[in-house]
């Protein structure tokens, strides 16, 4: 091989870099240069371990390789309760977060297309993408707190709630004496009434800060011909007083919902307490009453969704993940609408489409290519979701929030030491992954 | 066509007209919905910011939305604490030396290689590049077994620059695919009128290939800068003592109620710095993005 020779020859037709001055062997040693340690690294870090990893997923627990174990690593995963449900949480992960991603991405875009400001909305929704996984756990862990008072989205759940069905005005009072009887959600006075009859209806157990507002001192009705009144009083006052009659500092309770009940138990009236307490049903006719509190009285406030609970932690997380990457979605589809023909749009509107028509037809088809990157980088990421998981659910529901990423390293690290199974999840997520490297790898190759 | 030609253009002024009004009338509610949408996406990072800022024991009773109620309870006094934490400084510090050096690393080698990729010739150069953008979809957890046992025999484990190596390695494939596929790109006549010159490649590759590339080049370091930067799950593996800011933070998770005043604004500190360059270098950010991302 001389030197002198090859450099001689004429440049190689083919080759993008034509005339290379020193000859073929001097071309591929600067390719080797510059390549070397690139692949160096990629064949120490990713080629060697990967090889490693799909062996010693058929080797036991510990070990550089361990004793062979054939499949059973693959069984386990198969067959043990904690990796079914990180491999069904996962498939709820890729069945729900691509398509919402993807969903979202494409709405906003499409919107954002007519507004000025789309610059500022478009930073806000990006934002999440800057931010950690992680961080976004711990935020989003802020915001799901189950006390409505310390959870910003159940605080909100609250305020709809009780516009809904609005809290009674003493749900925590309990009966001052055992005539009253809990009936239904309501209280209940034991002793029949008759018309001229009087209703002592005492409650305990209510705060001073939870009585009504603009509550008097409690009166005791005088009893009247042909009707049924009463008080609904808080039967306490500092220093204790006696059950069941009305004392001087006592306070009637307001706003109270009172039913007289017939004797086959059907609410016959209804009525509200005034500030002093009292209430009275009139124009009752002979016969034998009760009286008591309606239920709604003692509704209690909405307490709060356990988003971190057993039953929600993985629709929870799915929020706080699909919350950090529609922005991604968002900004490559974007860039897809602005590269789109303008004059196919305007055709046809032209034509006579409508706006929904054009969007339906027209746009989503074009964007075909851009929405199917989404979904397949969605898809990957997905499969590999880790950090939030970590972050966000509390270690009281991790196993309830568990995926294939966060068995893996339990197994492998928290403890588990399993470097065994650890290995098959591996293998098992990459083997996920493969079909879409193989679209993957079709769209790069259309590329170069 | 002639025939139907007139029968279109009557109806076009009369649409233009109640298009307008349409448009005029959807604008309202649109821009209605993204402003509500977009205040929506920021209000998980702002309840983050006042948690940070409230103390202890406003945090136990009351939501941090009351801080509108009682802006007097703000304090930086959860800051100046941390500052003075000397666990939380040591693991900013390995932030840094992880994120920085291994944005070098990956910038140097993918830019060498990217440029034998696209500008050198040498016999099966497109399925080489083929197997390594195709290493793109290995996942992280193929290599963290094997490589928790041989960081552990060399002495990279618990090391920044063991975290700062394994990022690298899983950054390059991204790393080469852009590089190469911007480079490509760049005016043929130039590199070969600097090869006639007589120049090397070594040369070329300083002198024209890294300033030409600067934007792509600007892109995947952004990238990879905010990639290694918020990760948490290679950091937990090879690290135990050496640990960047947010493996910190995960080990103060297990009382989350009692220590939110270190979590919150621990995590805001932690983000602070990858919004800043977000913001600063968006443009990149996103081109970055769009050159393909499938990590």
């Amino acid at each position: 091989m001389s030197a002198g020779g090859i450099s001689a020859e004429p440049p190689v037709g083919a080759a993008p870099p034509p005339g290379a001055p020193p000859g073929r062997l001097g071309r591929y040693l600067t390719a080797g240069v510059f390549l070397t340690p690139a692949l160096v690294m990629l064949g120490v870090w990713m080629v060697y371990p990967a090889v490693y990893t799909i062996v010693r997923s058929f080797f036991g627990q510990t070990g550089f390789l361990g004793t062979w174990v054939g499949i059973d690593n693959y069984k386990t995963l198969f067959t043990s309760s904690y990796f079914v449900t990180a491999i069904k949480n996962n498939a709820i992960w890729v069945a729900v977060v691509p398509a919402f991603v993807a969903a979202l991405g494409l709405v906003f875009a499409v919107l954002t297309e007519r507004v000025r400001w789309s610059v500022a909305f478009k930073t806000a929704v990006f934002l999440p993408m800057a931010i950690s996984a992680f961080a976004t756990g711990v935020t989003w862990r802020i915001l799901y707190d189950q006390d409505p008072n310390l959870g910003a989205i159940n605080a909100l759940g609250r305020v709809v709630s009780d516009a809904v069905t609005p809290p009674g005005v003493l749900p925590n009072a309990l009966p001052s004496t055992p005539a009253l009887q809990p009936h239904g959600g309501g209280l209940l006075l034991k002793t029949p009434l008759h018309p001229g009859g009087v209703a002592l209806l005492g409650l305990t157990g209510i705060a001073p800060q939870d009585m009504p507002k603009g509550s008097t001192q409690a009166v005791r009705p005088a009893p009247k011909a042909g009707q049924i009144n009463g008080v609904v009083w808080r039967d306490f006052k500092p220093g204790g007083g006696k059950p069941g009659v009305v004392e001087k500092g006592e306070l009637g309770v307001p706003g109270v919902t009172v039913e007289l009940r017939s004797s086959s138990g059907k609410v016959v009236q209804s009525a509200k307490t005034d500030a002093n307490g009292t209430f009275d049903f009139t124009n009752v006719s002979a016969g034998t009453y009760r009286a008591g509190v309606g239920a709604s009285t003692f509704a209690k406030s909405f307490g709060g969704y356990s988003w971190l609970g057993t039953r929600l932690i993985t629709p929870s997380l799915l929020i706080a993940y699909i919350w950090i990457w529609a922005g991604f979605a968002m900004v490559v589809i974007a860039a897809g609408l602005s590269a789109m023909p303008r004059d196919v749009l305007e055709a046809a509107r032209t034509d006579g489409a409508n706006e929904w028509q054009v969007f339906r037809r027209v746009t989503v088809p074009l964007l075909a290519p851009v929405l199917s990157v989404v979904f397949i980088t969605m898809v990957i990421n997905v499969l590999k979701v880790f950090d939030i998981v970590f972050a966000l659910a509390p270690e009281s529901t991790q196993q309830n929030a568990n995926v294939l990423a966060f068995a893996m390293w339990q197994t492998a690290f928290a403890g588990g030491g399993n470097f065994g199974v650890g290995s098959a999840i591996a293998v098992f997520i990459f083997l996920l992954v493969i079909p879409v490297l193989a679209l993957n790898v079709r769209r790069f190759k259309r590329e170069i | 066509m002639a025939a139907a030609a007139p029968a279109i253009e009557v109806p076009i002024p009369r649409e233009r007209v109640s298009a307008k009004i349409l448009r005029a009338l959807a604008r309202g509610p649109v821009q209605l919905v993204l402003l509500v949408i977009g205040l929506l996406w920021l209000v998980p990072t702002i309840g983050l910011f006042i948690t940070s800022i409230l103390p202890l024991s406003d945090l136990g009773t009351s939501g941090w939305w009351q801080i509108f109620a009682h802006p007097s309870h703000a304090t930086w006094a959860n800051y100046s604490a941390l500052f003075h934490n000397s666990g939380l400084m040591t693991a900013l510090k390995t932030t840094a030396y992880i994120s920085v050096g291994n944005t070098v690393l990956v910038v140097v080698l993918g830019a060498m290689a990217g440029y034998a990729f696209a500008w050198l010739d040498f016999p099966g150069r497109d399925w080489a590049f083929i197997g390594v953008i195709s290493l793109l979809v290995v996942p992280i957890q193929m290599a963290l077994i094997p490589m928790f046992r041989l960081y552990d025999s060399v002495g990279l484990f618990d090391t920044w620059y063991g975290i700062a190596l394994f990022h690298a390695a899983f950054g390059l494939p991204f790393a080469t695919f852009l590089l190469r596929n911007f480079f490509i790109g760049l005016p043929k006549d130039i590199l070969e009128s600097a090869r006639i010159d007589g120049a090397s490649e070594i040369r070329i590759f300083l002198r024209l290939i890294l300033p030409l590339g600067l934007p792509a080049i600007a892109s995947l370091a952004i990238f990879q800068f905010l990639w290694t930067w918020n990760d948490l799950l290679v950091a937990l593996t090879f690290g135990q003592n050496t640990t960047p800011i947010t493996v910190w933070i995960a080990g103060q998770l297990r009382e989350f109620g009692s220590s939110l005043d270190i979590i919150a604004p621990a995590s805001f500190i932690s983000l602070v710095i990858p919004l800043a360059v977000f913001f600063a270098f968006q443009r990149y950010f996103v081109q970055g993005l769009l050159a393909g991302s499938v990590k």
